[in-house]
């Protein structure tokens, strides 16, 4: 190899001509760069999805119908749990991310499983949450409010369950196949697909629940 | 990432390689756990940092939501550095575009409703 292609990403002599690999003269980038690139492109064009729901959140928020306002009924002990067992959860999907790059089958297992417990304690309070609200008669029929909460928050809702499908299926996989390479390109993409929807949860505990508690 | 030191034992030369962002020593493995935990504690940090703001009288009422949105903003930056590891490595580049492209039509999209349906909303005759 030369000494240009092991300084990767240093341009040399032409400013504009990189040698890194997928730019200029430095030949196709490797196909985990471009897996990862691929799922990127879903995962924005997933983000623009929930952008429009919470549009419709932010116009409908005030139209409660003489329902309950976002105040009375939010619980900001159950959002805060939530929150944890999500952020947590992001944090040991990339504790297995390690392990995986060590080729450590016993830790990456372990660490998947404690991230689909967290995911699965956070469906749970949601589910309770939702369970309440409409045993209470302030499900997404009583107003605009709260169809365009229960649509906002299901779907995010509904993404999770997604993803603890596709972790339970992933801990299975590796441990069927182990560390094969398009192995590791899926669970890339499943450590993407968690860690974006850790980002969706933030705008939602933001902009929905803490905005709407202090409103 | 297609140094030779980036291969994966056995695997040819010309295929891709470069298992995970983490390099395979174990100083590597130690930065990554921390780059991991200095996510985890800034996320923690600009969370609670939320609830504190939505609850408290310390800041003048109707600038909480902007502090609300700003917090928010800065905790996915941190998601999308320490989690995602969007960077500015030339790897990134192609991520970074989309990502900015995304960003550009979420603000559009969010914002563009809200001042339309607002000035629709203004507009419309009264009821009864």
């Amino acid at each position: 190899m030369s000494a240009a292609v092991l300084d990767h990403g240093r341009p040399h002599g032409n400013p504009h001509e990189s040698t890194a690999p997928g730019h200029g003269t430095g030949g196709p980038a490797a196909k985990r760069i471009i897996v990862g690139y691929g799922f990127w492109i879903f995962l924005i064009s997933d983000i623009i999805m929930f952008s429009a729901f919470f549009a419709a959140y932010a116009v409908l928020a005030p139209d409660t119908a003489d329902g309950p306002s976002a105040r009375q009924i939010f619980d900001p002990n159950s959002v805060a749990a939530e929150t944890a067992c999500l952020l947590l959860s992001s944090f040991t999907c990339g504790l297995a991310s390690v392990a995986a790059s060590q080729r450590n089958l016993k830790w990456t297992e372990i660490a998947l499983l404690v991230t689909g417990l967290l995911g699965f304690v956070f469906l749970l309070l949601e589910a309770h949450e939702f369970h309440g609200l409409v045993a209470r008669g302030d499900g997404p029929t009583r107003s605009a409010f709260l169809s365009a909460f229960f649509t906002l928050v299901g779907c995010h809702g509904l993404h999770v369950t997604a993803g603890l499908l596709w972790l339970g299926t992933m801990m299975a996989q590796i441990y069927a196949k182990g560390f094969r390479r398009d192995i590791q390109h899926r669970y890339f993409c499943f450590t993407l697909f968690w860690h974006a929807l850790d980002i969706i949860w933030v705008a939602i505990f933001g902009l929905v629940y803490l905005v709407g508690l202090h409103l | 990432m297609s140094t030779p030191a980036d291969y994966e034992p056995g695997s040819s030369p010309e295929g891709d390689s470069a298992p995970g962002y983490e390099s395979e020593t174990r100083e590597g493995v130690r930065a990554a756990i921390r780059g991991y935990l200095i996510g985890l504690v800034l996320a923690t940090a600009l969370t609670g940092a939320s609830f504190w703001a939505s609850s408290t009288h310390f800041i003048y009422g109707p600038g909480v939501p902007v502090a609300l949105v700003v917090l928010a903003v800065a905790q996915m930056g941190i998601h999308l550095v320490f989690f995602l590891h969007i960077t500015t490595s030339p790897d990134n580049t192609n991520n970074v575009l989309a990502l900015a492209f995304g960003v550009l039509i979420v603000f559009v999209l969010v914002f563009g409703t809200v001042w339309a349906m607002a000035h629709m909303n203004a507009n419309m005759m009264p009821m009864g």
